[in-house]
């Protein structure tokens, strides 16, 4: 017995893979960009993305029939910023170390494209529980890409995965460093993630051709 | 139940009232959990403040470790013996000092006004730290800390904190490999006040020039860490009269 329908569960396969939020829909490569330079970071991000996606799918889904369409988008933004508020406000007061931790992805969160496009293209049009699937399934995507992202940033770029010394020191030049391995700097900033990303979206379409788009 | 979601009056109305529902949500929570924030925020500015005079948990080489908000009162009123606010080179104790926002202090200055800048004196194993509040800005928002120093105007320990630096690259501000660089630094060049640049190209990835007022940068970070270099400058400047009074060297 299947615990969901088969047209459930491609909702959350897909945005894995051949619909992926940011190398297919191209949606939330800002974050991708800003904040995969290391590995720590991306998982938090994209564990707050599946949070803040999966609810509020649900939230938008549930009053789809009540919003007037002409500010959809305004009540959109009002669902998701007030959503982030909260949940930070009671991190807070309840998990204050967590939340210090958090307080610096709740603009990032707010301002995540994926957040809105998933509310756009299928929350809007869909009952709550295919929302609700939707939106994990797009956030699991999200956070795939962020932690490869991540995990090549940060080994590249400064030697380390989740600030553990894995290639050695570079200071004391022990590990691959004694042999003369060097740090990448260029990995640490921006637009080695568009590159990265860019390897991903290659590697992925010459796997599946049906993906390249017709000139 | 076939509403006309087109209508003008229909979106007025909505826009109201969810403006009304959303804002007394977001009230009402923030105020039910502000007592409780309040709390948790002075435990921080405890926890920050004893780290900056080497009241830590750390071990070894790994992250910053705080004394935990269970005893941090206890440790709080143990090792800061005097809390000071400073008019002029003149400092008369003040009860419960750290908690004043030096943020709004700075702006009175700005303003031309009197202020209270606070100032904490904390002793351990008998040397005394003399621990300044500091505040300015990153990259994206405001940075701030805490920088213990002795007679000797020899940096004991830092502390930064950021609201909203780039996570991996500004953020790392509040990591212990940069932190810890400025242990044993001097912020004086001679007679000047020159604090502690955090400098590109300084070459010194294990810190062991600790006369040359300059920390080894963080790789793309360099407008946090001009940051945080113009915020020891600015607030050595207002501490200054202050520091003259007790300096030795």
């Amino acid at each position: 017995m299947a615990l969901l329908s088969k047209k459930d569960a491609n909702l959350i396969k897909d945005p894995l893979a051949d619909n992926n939020p940011i190398t297919i829909q191209v949606l939330g490569i800002c974050s991708a960009l800003a904040i995969t330079a290391e590995l720590k970071a991306s998982v938090v991000m994209a564990i707050s993305v599946l949070f803040v996606l999966g609810v509020g799918n649900v939230v938008i889904s549930l009053i789809r029939n009540i919003i007037p369409a002409k500010i959809r988008i305004i009540v959109q933004l009002v669902v998701v910023a007030a959503l982030v508020i909260i949940v930070d406000q009671v991190l807070k007061a309840f998990a204050y170390e967590l939340s210090k931790t958090l307080s610096v992805f709740v603009g990032l969160i707010i301002t995540n494209c994926i957040i809105m496009g998933r509310f756009e293209a299928f929350a809007l049009g869909n009952g709550p529980w295919k929302a609700f699937l939707d939106g994990i399934g797009n956030a699991l995507g999200y956070g795939i890409i962020l932690v490869i992202v991540g995990f090549f940033r940060e080994l590249l770029g400064s030697g380390t995965l989740f600030g553990m010394k894995v290639l050695g020191d570079p200071v004391a030049k022990t590990g691959l460093y004694s042999i003369g391995y060097e740090n990448n700097g260029f990995m640490i900033i921006p637009p080695a993630a568009l590159i990265v990303v860019g390897i991903i979206i290659w590697v992925q379409r010459s796997k599946n051709r049906a993906l390249i788009e017709e000139a | 139940m076939a509403i006309n979601t087109d209508k003008n009056s229909y979106t007025v109305i909505f826009a109201v009232l969810m403006v009304v529902v959303v804002g007394s949500l977001l009230a009402f929570v923030a105020s039910g959990l502000k007592p409780k924030i309040d709390e948790n925020e002075r435990f921080e500015k405890q926890q920050n403040i004893l780290y900056a005079m080497g009241v830590n948990n750390n071990e070894g080489e790994g992250d910053v470790s705080f004394i935990p908000t269970t005893e941090v009162e206890d440790e709080f009123s143990k090792y800061i013996t005097e809390q000071l606010v400073l008019e002029g080179s003149e400092a008369v104790e003040k009860e419960n000092a750290y908690l004043i926002d030096v943020q709004k202090e700075l702006a009175k200055i700005k303003k031309g006004e009197k202020a209270e800048l606070p100032l904490l004196i904390g002793e351990k194993d008998g040397e005394k730290f003399y621990i300044i509040p500091m505040y300015g800005k990153g990259l994206w928002d405001a940075i701030w800390g805490y920088l213990s120093v002795d007679e000797n105007m020899e940096i004991k320990g830092v502390y930064f904190d950021h609201r909203g630096e780039t996570p991996g690259l500004g953020a790392n501000i509040k990591q212990r490999f940069f932190m810890d660089d400025f242990k044993g630094e001097s912020i004086m060049d001679g007679n000047t006040y020159a604090g502690v640049n955090v400098a590109k190209g300084n070459n010194d990835p294990l810190n062991q020039d600790k006369e040359d007022n300059a920390v080894d940068a963080l790789a793309g970070a360099t407008i946090t860490g001009n940051g945080v270099s113009a915020m020891i400058k600015e607030s050595l400047k207002l501490y200054k009269p202050y520091l003259q009074t007790i300096r030795t060297n």
